[in-house]
């Protein structure tokens, strides 16, 4: 079975060059069968090769299909790595991508660019599959930057809009700076160890690098830089919030099952060199829990549907990024998976309520949407508590388990592990204000002007889209049950001992959320409007003002970005408009220009002046050959 | 008899082609010009017989032969194009025909 791993990615690869080569001349419904059927034949056998590898013994399954390239000691394969990790992240990306892909003929059944749409899709997926699957990182950083690539293509899908343009050129512009650092890695993994295969590579670093020594320092730090960049963590985070101008359907795949994941991804496979450099882990400890908080506080004021979203999805990286710093790689791993659940539901059912409201994004001219979109309540109602992490959700056992893990490291594990409860807490305030803003309460969207352009607010969700929601739903709610069978692959790295904490712990841990569900519905519940209620006390408290405004912008990053880098660069730029390096090829162009000027005037087409030029060069000719 | 020195030979011939040059750089009469090249090519002649003569060799002769040939067949197209310009342009003043100029 585990032969058939090269098909994985072929066959939405497939999809993707079917729809491109005919460029949009494919009718929509065969258009979208190409597009769902290629994801819907990985997934199937995604399901097959996973089953087949899970009941066999835990050997990892190595396929060449061939040598990429050759230069010396230097030949990467076109070679695939299957082990406990990839058979997570294959069933992921296939399983979640094709819920995806399905609700996607939904929601794109009316736009002009459907067949455009669903071949980024596949190529997405297709690049994501390599990502995970590859066995050496010069393909990992191929599916890497096709990721990037298709973000970029996606992100900007609308491109008739100036500013989709612009947001598709920031996630591509800061990922890049990631990108860059994660290449330099691999120069430099390359010169010391001779090796880009990961398991090779690993081996030897292990083998003769001392734990803490520079040059595992340096490659570990290089590596995280570039899983920074793409996961969307600090400082690198301001693409993903802007990333929102796209599809709706696009931020799901982006934040669930493919792109923000690939950082997560590639800490947990070169897991042996963050341990051989126990500074640099720390560092993405330290990294997951101020991006959790700075992202919780940012998504409290954001009033757009989707950046609420896309702040929680920076957050449970967040989470993620704790977990891998301080050990817990299958407890990332496990987060990994059911945050993909619950927030490609989320991001799905925030999809339906953009949709059915006439592409409305703004929660506070929502509400009272319980009874008008059911499903979509629903929905929102079970991601939340999935992301909040209530108990028996499927958040609430990934979640415990990192916070478990962060309290047992050892020199600052109260510290991580107080950081990640606050985080829970603004977890819960800021995802159920979500819902208690847009679902409950009194309706403000549009009423005056409801009834005579668009008719009733009516929800719009076909069986194409009600599917995947319910199917997620389901998923988050016991995905917490699902065995993540990786324990093989990081059998031999260093376990803390686990942390027994005292019933009192546990008792907080289950509690934090609820309290912040609580004050939530204090805060923006149906009575939160009345006065003296706790919100109004809340905003006339010194300082609030500037909190809100703080918080809403995201704590300046982005301005502060602008005044460091973005404007300075504009600048300097603007300096050298007439480029320095180009002045030397003007001139030579110039100076051709000048001389056909020149010789022109001699072609004056009178005959008598050719004869007369042609005996003076005549003369000169016989005067030169005399003299000499 | 009295052989003529061949310099004489050779000034004439050279005074020759200077007319002829001359001519060809000075008149406008397209016909005059076809004529002074007749002189330029006539001069040449004469100094290949002048030469043969000097050193006793027939390939001087031989050559004037040719430049003869070529003369005729040079004025036959020349004239062939003179009629076509006086059809084409009313007029055999080349000074007018400057349009490939620049």
């Amino acid at each position: 079975m585990a032969e058939w791993l090269g098909l994985l990615p072929a066959f939405p690869l497939a999809g993707f060059l079917a729809l491109v080569l005919t460029g949009g001349r494919l009718p929509r419904r065969s258009a979208g069968i190409v597009g769902v059927g290629s994801v819907a034949i990985s997934f199937l056998l995604a399901l097959v090769i996973a089953g087949d590898y899970l009941t066999g013994p835990p050997e990892p399954v190595t396929i060449t299909l061939w040598t990429w390239m050759s230069a010396g000691e230097f030949a990467p394969g076109i070679s695939f790595y299957l082990d406990g990790l990839s058979v997570v992240m294959i069933l992921i990306i296939t399983g979640v991508g094709f819920l995806i892909h399905l609700y996607s003929t939904g929601f794109m059944a009316g736009d002009p660019g459907f067949a455009r749409f669903f071949s980024y899709m596949n190529l997405f997926v297709a690049s994501m599959l390599i990502l995970v699957l590859a066995d050496n990182l010069v393909l990992l950083y191929l599916g890497w930057e096709g990721v990037g690539l298709c973000s970029y293509l996606l992100i900007g899908f609308w491109y008739d809009n100036p500013a989709n343009g612009a947001a598709a050129r920031k996630a591509f512009v800061v990922t890049r700076v990631g990108d860059t650092s994660m290449a330099i890695g691999l120069f430099l993994l390359f010169a010391e160890l001779g090796t880009l295969d990961i398991q090779q590579l690993l081996a030897a670093a292990g083998g003769q690098w001392e734990i803490g020594s520079g040059v595992a320092v340096a490659a570990a730090a290089l590596l995280l830089g570039g899983a920074v960049g793409k996961s969307a963590q600090l400082p690198l985070q301001t693409w993903l919030p802007d990333a929102m101008a796209g599809p709706t359907p696009i931020s799901a795949l982006i934040h669930a099952a493919t792109m923000v994941t690939a950082g997560v991804y590639l800490i947990a496979r070169t897991h042996v060199l963050f341990e051989l450099a126990p500074s640099v882990q720390l560092l993405v400890a330290i990294i997951g829990l101020l991006t959790l908080l700075l992202a919780g506080f940012t998504a409290l004021m954001q009033r757009d549907i989707k950046r609420i979203l896309a702040y929680s999805t920076i957050s449970q990286i967040g989470y993620m990024f704790l977990a891998l710093g301080v050990g817990a790689w299958s407890a990332a791993v496990f987060h990994l998976m059911t945050h993909a659940f619950f927030k490609a539901l989320l991001f799905l059912a925030a999809g339906t309520v953009i949709l059915s409201l006439h592409h409305e994004h703004d929660i506070f001219r929502m509400g009272g949407m319980r009874k008008r979109l059911p499903l979509a309540y629903w929905s929102f109602l079970i991601g939340s508590a999935a992301l909040t992490a209530l108990p028996f959700t499927s958040g609430f056992y990934s979640k415990d388990e990192i916070l478990l893990a962060a309290l047992a490291q050892p020199d600052y594990g109260v510290l991580l592990w107080s950081g990640g409860v606050l985080g829970a807490f603004l977890t819960a305030v800021y995802s159920f204000r979500l819902v208690f803003v847009a679902f409950f309460g009194p309706m403000h969207f549009r009423q005056e002007t409801e009834d005579a352009h668009h008719g009733p607010v009516r929800e719009i969700a076909g069986i194409s889209m009600a599917l995947p929601l319910v199917v997620l739903a389901l998923l988050s709610l016991v995905g917490g049950f699902i065995p993540v069978p990786v324990e093989a692959v990081f059998a031999s790295a260093t376990q803390y001992e686990e942390a027994h904490p005292s019933m009192l712990l546990h008792g907080i841990m289950i509690a934090i959320p609820i309290v912040g569900v609580v004050l939530s519905w204090l805060l923006y519940g149906e009575r939160a409007h009345e006065a003296g209620s706790l919100r109004q006390r809340m905003t006339t408290l010194p300082g609030a003002g500037f909190l809100q405004r703080l918080w809403f912008n995201g704590w300046y990053m982005d301005a502060l970005y602008n005044a460091l880098l973005v404007r300075p660069f504009v600048a300097i730029a603007r300096l050298n408009r007439h480029d320095l390096v180009d002045q030397g090829v003007t001139f030579s162009s110039f100076m051709a220009q000048v001389g056909n000027r020149l010789l022109v005037l001699t072609q004056t087409g009178n005959l008598r002046w050719y004869g007369v030029s042609m005996v003076a060069g005549l003369v000169v000719v016989l005067a030169i050959g005399a003299w000499i | 008899m009295e052989a003529i020195p061949y310099e004489h030979g050779l000034i004439l011939a050279a005074l020759l082609f200077v007319c002829g040059l001359v001519g060809v750089l000075t008149r406008r009469n397209i016909v005059f010009v076809l004529l002074s090249l007749e002189i330029m090519l006539n001069a040449c002649g004469l100094a290949f017989v002048v030469g043969s003569a000097r050193w006793g060799h027939a390939e001087g002769q031989a050559m004037f032969m040719m430049i003869l040939t070529l003369a005729a067949a040079e004025v036959a197209v020349g004239l062939g194009l003179i009629i076509q310009m006086y059809k084409r342009f009313q007029t055999v003043d080349i000074s007018v025909l400057n349009e490939m100029k620049g």
